[in-house]
C-alpha cells in the first residue's frame, strides 16, 4: 500500500483532529471514555464526531441513546447521526457507528477480518462529517483486523495519536502493554493512558474500595515513559445518566454538564488538549 | 446485512468478481473452474484455487479431541465481563475433584489473559513427537495459550483474521491433552474469526455447548444478545448464562450497592426473554481480582467468601446440564 488513498484523504480533510481509543482489554470503558470525552468536548462548544469501529459489539448508539436511528446517505456519503445538543451550546456531536446499520439490535454480526476490513474502509472514506474539530475513533479490543485495518487506512491521514484506556489490575495491564507495543509497531503517537474504574466509593459510608487494585495506570505510563492522563472512579451515576437518557427530559449533553462526573473527566482533557498538539491542516 | 445464515458465513471467504455464469458447476464443486461453463468466467481462477471438499485437517482434530469428554465454550459479546475469569475459576472447581482431569485453552490471541490468572504465565509450551505438551498448572489440570509461546510478557500479536484461524487450528489438532474430563474454551470478546474457526472445526467432535457470560447494565446485555444469537446461528447449545459482578458488598460497612445497574433487569430478564437457563449470579468480590492478579485459586484461598459459593453452584449447575451425574 505505497499510494496514499485521496478517498479517505478527502473524507477526512476538513477534520482538524484525529483521536483512537484504544484498550487491548475488553470492558475497561475505551467505550465510556469516547462517550465522556465527546460529550465533554461538545460542552466546551467544539464540533466533535465519532466513529464507531467495534463491529461486532457496538456500544455507542446506547451510549448517546440513539437506537433505532439509521445512517442517510446523500450525495457526499454517509450523513453522520447528529445528537441533539441545546440551543446555547456552540458545539455539536455526530456519530457513526455499524449498530445503525443493524434490523435489530440483537442481531449478531458474525463476519471474518475481510469484511471487516471493508467496512472500516467504507466508514473511513464515505462518511460525509464535513467540518470537524475533533474525531474521536472508538476501537474493539486487542490487536486484531480492526486495530491493522484502522492504521492502514489512517497512514496517510496524520492522526494526532491514541488514547490508552486501562483498569488498575494486572490482568488488564498486561493485555494494556500489548496495545502500547501495537501502537509503536504502527507509529501511532500515543497521548497519554488513562486508568478507568479506579476505586469505588461506597454510596453508604464514603469509603473508597479499589475494587480492582489501584495505580495501575500510572505506573503503566512510567515504565513505558508515556503521559498519565488520570484516572476515573467507577461511579454508577455515569450508568444512570446513561440509562435514563431517555426518560430524563433533558438532553445527555446537558445532563453530563451538570453532572459531578463532567469535572472529573475535565481535568484528563485539560491534560490531553495542554498538550496541543497542531491541527492535521 | 446480517441475516447471513451460519451456512454462507462458514465457508472461506472468497469473493466472486462476477455473478455466477448459467451452469455454473458451483465453487465447491470438484469441477470448480473446469466445467464448460467455465470457460472465459472472470471467476474461473478464483474457483480454481479454492480449496476443494471438506477441510482436510477437521479428521485429525477429531481424533486429537476423542479422548475428551465435554466440551464447554465460554463466550460472551462483550469485554472484560470476566470470561477468563471464570473460566479459571471453572477450571480450579473442576480440579478440586481429583478424578477429573481438566483442560482449559486460551483462544484469546491478542489478549491472552488465562496463564496470568492460573499463575504460570512463565512457563513454555514443550514440543514432542505427539504434538504440543500443554502446561500443568496441577496435577489434574493444564492450559495452552498464546502467551507460552510469546518472546516477550509484552509483545504484541498484529495477527489477521487467517493467521488467527492456523494457530487455532493448531491449538485443536496438535496439542496433546491426553485424556480430558473436561476442555473449557476460554474466547475473546465478538463474534468474529476466532468465533467462526472453534465452532467449525469442533463441530464434528461435538461442543457439548456454550457458558455465556454477562454483567449486569444494559450495554454488556446489548453485547451479550448478538451472541447468543451467533450460538443459535452456530448450532452451539447454549448451556446457561451466568451474571458476573452483580452487587457490590463494602468491605467497611457491609453496604450493599449495585456497580453496574441492571436497568434492564440484567441476565435474569434476559434469560426468560430468550428461554436460556439461568445459571446463577456472582457477586463482585475485590478479592478475586486480587487472585487473579497473583494466579492463586480463589476458591482455595477464600473458601468462606459468598462468591465462592455463587461459583460453586453455577459450576454444579453446569455439570447438571452437561449430564455429568
Amino acid at each position: 500500500m505505497e499510494e496514499p488513498m485521496s478517498a479517505s484523504l478527502e473524507a477526512l480533510s476538513q477534520i482538524k483532529h484525529i483521536f483512537l481509543i484504544l484498550s487491548g482489554k475488553g470492558g475497561v470503558g475505551k467505550s465510556s471514555v469516547t462517550t465522556q470525552a465527546a460529550l465533554a468536548l461538545c460542552n466546551l462548544g467544539y464540533k466533535v464526531g465519532v466513529l464507531d469501529i467495534d463491529l461486532t459489539g457496538p456500544s455507542l448508539p446506547r451510549m448517546f441513546g440513539l437506537e433505532g436511528q439509521s445512517i442517510l446517505q446523500s450525495q457526499q456519503g454517509w450523513i453522520p447521526v447528529p445528537i441533539p445538543v441545546p440551543d446555547d451550546i456552540k458545539g455539536t456531536l455526530k456519530v457513526i457507528s455499524l449498530g445503525f446499520l443493524l434490523d435489530d439490535r440483537g442481531n449478531s454480526v458474525v463476519w471474518r477480518g475481510p469484511k471487516k476490513a471493508s467496512m472500516i474502509k467504507q466508514f473511513i472514506s464515505s462518511v460525509a462529517w464535513g467540518e470537524l474539530d475533533y474525531l474521536l475513533i472508538d476501537t474493539p479490543p486487542g490487536t486484531g483486523d480492526e486495530h491493522i485495518s484502522i492504521a492502514e487506512q489512517l497512514r496517510w491521514s496524520n492522526p494526532d495519536g491514541a488514547i490508552i484506556v486501562t483498569t488498575p489490575q494486572s490482568v488488564a495491564t498486561a493485555d494494556v502493554k500489548k496495545e502500547i507495543n501495537f501502537c509503536r509497531k504502527v507509529e501511532l503517537d500515543i497521548l497519554g493512558i488513562v486508568e478507568n474504574m479506579s476505586g469505588f466509593i461506597c454510596p453508604h459510608c464514603a469509603e473508597c474500595t479499589d475494587i480492582f487494585s489501584s495505580g495501575g495506570g500510572s505506573k503503566l505510563a512510567e515504565t513505558y515513559s508515556v503521559p498519565y492522563l488520570g484516572a476515573i472512579p467507577i461511579d454508577p451515576r455515569f450508568v444512570e445518566l446513561i440509562e435514563n437518557q431517555s426518560t430524563a427530559g433533558e438532553l445527555l449533553v446537558r445532563s453530563y454538564h451538570e453532572s459531578s462526573i463532567f469535572s472529573v473527566f475535565k481535568e484528563i482533557l485539560n491534560k490531553l488538549l495542554e498538550q496541543q498538539k497542531p491541527p492535521r491542516f | 446485512m446480517t441475516g447471513t445464515d451460519i451456512e454462507q458465513v462458514l465457508p472461506p471467504a472468497y469473493e466472486l468478481k462476477e455473478p455466477e455464469p448459467e451452469h455454473c458447476p458451483g465453487p465447491e464443486s470438484e469441477n470448480a473452474g473446469k466445467g464448460n461453463a467455465c470457460t472465459g468466467c472472470a471467476n474461473q481462477s478464483v474457483c480454481e484455487s479454492l480449496p476443494k471438499g471438506p477441510d482436510p485437517d477437521i479428521p485429525a482434530i477429531v481424533e486429537n479431541l476423542s479422548n475428551i469428554k465435554h466440551k464447554i465454550l465460554v463466550l460472551s459479546g462483550k469485554g472484560g465481563v470476566g470470561k477468563s475469569t471464570f473460566t479459571t475459576l471453572l477450571s480450579w472447581a473442576l480440579s478440586t475433584d481429583e478424578d477429573l482431569q481438566v483442560g482449559a485453552m486460551d483462544l484469546d490471541i491478542c489478549g491472552p489473559s488465562l496463564p496470568h490468572m492460573l499463575g504460570c504465565s512463565d512457563e513454555t509450551v514443550h514440543e514432542s513427537s505427539t504434538g504440543w505438551t500443554p502446561v500443568y498448572v496441577a496435577d489434574n489440570l493444564a492450559t495452552i495459550s498464546i502467551q507460552f509461546m510469546l518472546p516477550e510478557d509484552d509483545s504484541a500479536i498484529i495477527w489477521r483474521g487467517s493467521k488467527k484461524n492456523s494457530l487455532i487450528k493448531k491449538f485443536l489438532k496438535d496439542v496433546d491433552w491426553d485424556q480430558l474430563d473436561y476442555l473449557i474454551v476460554d474466547t475473546p470478546p465478538g463474534t468474529s474469526d476466532e468465533h467462526i474457526s472453534i465452532s467449525k472445526y469442533m463441530k464434528e467432535s461435538g461442543i457439548d455447548g456454550a457458558l455465556v457470560v454477562t454483567t449486569p447494565q444494559e450495554v454488556a446485555l446489548l453485547d451479550v444478545r448478538k451472541e447468543i444469537d451467533f450460538c443459535r446461528k452456530a448450532g452451539i447449545r447454549v448451556l446457561g448464562l451466568v451474571e458476573n459482578m452483580s452487587g457490590f458488598v463494602c468491605p467497611n460497612c457491609k453496604g450493599e450497592s449495585q456497580i453496574f445497574k441492571p436497568t434492564t433487569g440484567g441476565g435474569k430478564a434476559l434469560c426468560e426473554e430468550l428461554g436460556i437457563r439461568f445459571l446463577g449470579s456472582v457477586p463482585l468480590d475485590p478479592r478475586i481480582g486480587r487472585s487473579s492478579d497473583q494466579g492463586e485459586s480463589f476458591l482455595d484461598t477464600h473458601p468462606d467468601s459468598p462468591a465462592s459459593t455463587a461459583v460453586l453452584e453455577v459450576v454444579e449447575a453446569l455439570r447438571d446440564e452437561v449430564g455429568d451425574f
